[in-house]
């Protein structure tokens, strides 16, 4: 990890898991953003969809019990709860494109002020990954972003437009980093919550857009 | 009744695979990848393919020994790729595909992976061209036709044909009517419908007509041309676990 400071990774999906509302269909990018199928949901019933048609897996299966038939779209073997199905790749997106998916989130290089975001491609690198990206942040009902709050070589990855190949445009509702829960608004990236031990000052030193912060920022809910 | 589309070997069911051919790989992280058939294809040697798969590797569980479509870019074989990854997903995994890629010695298409199943599905549903809203407003539209439905913009896809598909099942019949297990199905149906001839490797003994129940078959023998079934390992490759993976890799490096 580039900077331990702030919230671990798990706490970070656990305050995204928050915003989930029972019942939602739920897509988990690679990376970080897999942790959400961790959180404990208490009685909401959360359906998680893979890209590659899973629809309704469970937690990650242990050691020595996997179901070699088995993976999620980061291809970690994980277990089916009660009531999944099994689709084949044009239908898992054609839930995607029509509208089905209530969330996905997604990890991230850059995201911008204005809800712009770019996961697929680095900067100066030839080729790139897109994997169901593009699909998923133009069409799910709401796109949150898991990453870190600055890259390897300290630069913020909050900025104001996006130097590096966009996903999507304009998509990005919540942003959580291990410095915080990051709004995007009409007016622009709003704090809404900050990480246990980080100031203001230093959120607003590792952030590269013009950040409004309300008069009272509350610590991240469940990081308290 | 019909001709059993039954192959004795994989050997046999890619002999007359011509040079150009645009081949479809099915398969999703491992599970469905027709392992098997890229092994035949890389000993036959047909030069000049277009190379249609979600990735050109097969994901963390697939034994670094083990064919993939490395094994046809390290032969000259592949022209061109079309995948939704021309990159490593980890900036720490290396593919035979990149080593290529960043010489110029090989073409690649990126392509959003739900894009590149609908041009599939299309294809093998006699659909020439589709209006999708993935990759809108991103570099990979610049300079295509979109077009405005409904007050939204979308982006126009074509259809996706195959001359080939190599892929794998669970079960099948004589007819090659298929089924699939768990993430087994991912892009391996769609590849069929979109192909002249479908070649599949199946995991199970190859059963007689009407074993299957007509409403469990998930995919119809209508496109399905050859089966060979798969052997039980060491000779055919089969999905491994993990921990048998790790070990694997361990022993390789250990004789090195």
């Amino acid at each position: 990890m580039s900077d331990a400071k702030g919230l671990t990774r798990q706490q970070m999906c656990n305050r995204l898991a928050m915003e989930f509302e029972d019942g939602w269909v739920v897509n988990l990018g690679i990376g970080i953003p897999t942790l959400c199928s961790n959180c404990d949901f208490g009685d909401r019933s959360i359906i998680f969809h893979s890209e590659n048609g899973v629809v309704g897996y469970g937690p990650l299966t242990a050691p020595g019990e996997e179901d070699l038939h088995l993976v999620n779209a980061g291809g970690q073997h994980v277990t089916l709860n009660p009531g999944a199905a099994i689709v084949h790749h044009a239908d898992a997106f054609g839930m995607i494109r029509s509208g089905r998916i209530d969330v996905t989130v997604l990890g991230a290089y850059e995201v911008a002020a204005n809800g712009d975001f770019a996961n697929w491609k680095m900067a100066g690198q030839k080729g790139g990954g897109i994997g169901g990206a593009m699909d998923l942040a133009a069409c799910a009902r709401h796109v949150f972003i898991a990453m870190e709050q600055v890259t390897r070589s300290g630069r913020p990855r909050l900025v104001e437009r996006c130097a590096i190949p966009v996903t999507a445009k304009g998509v990005v509702d919540l942003v959580v980093t291990n410095y915080g829960l990051f709004a995007i608004t009409p007016e622009g990236m709003v704090l809404r919550e900050i990480a246990p031990g980080i100031s203001v000052d230093e959120v607003r030193a590792t952030t590269g857009c013009n950040l409004i912060v309300p008069r009272e920022v509350p610590i991240v809910k469940g990081a308290e | 009744m019909p001709k059993s589309k039954v192959f004795a070997s994989f050997d046999a069911a890619v002999a007359d695979i011509p040079d150009n051919a645009t081949i479809g790989f099915g398969g999703f992280a491992v599970v469905g990848m027709p392992i098997n058939l890229y092994g035949a294809l890389a000993r036959q040697g047909a030069k000049g393919l277009t190379c249609v798969s979600n990735g050109t590797r097969g994901g963390a569980t697939l034994p670094s020994d083990a064919p993939d479509m490395g094994w046809l870019i390290r032969n000259n074989q592949v022209k061109k790729v079309i995948c939704a990854f021309t990159a490593p997903t980890r900036a720490s995994q290396k593919l035979i595909f990149s080593e290529y890629y960043e010489k110029g010695l090989i073409d690649a298409e990126l392509v959003p992976q739900g894009t590149l199943a609908e041009r599939m599905r299309a294809a093998g549903a006699g659909i020439p061209a589709f209006y999708t809203p993935a990759a809108v407003g991103t570099e990979l539209a610049e300079g295509r036709e979109t077009r405005v439905f409904n007050g939204r913009e979308y982006l126009l896809e074509e259809a996706l044909p195959l001359d080939y598909a190599f892929i794998r099942a669970y079960q099948a019949d004589e007819f090659g009517n298929l089924r699939f297990r768990r993430a087994q199905r991912n892009f391996n149906p769609l590849m069929a419908m979109a192909a002249k001839v479908t070649i599949v490797e199946i995991e199970e003994d190859i059963l007689p007509l009407g074993a299957i129940d007509p409403d469990d078959v998930h995919l119809s023998g209508i496109f399905v041309h050859r089966l060979v079934k798969v052997p039980p390992p060491p000779a055919g490759w089969w999905p491994m676990r993990p921990a048998e993976v790790a070990a694997r890799e361990a022993q390789r490096g250990a004789a090195r």
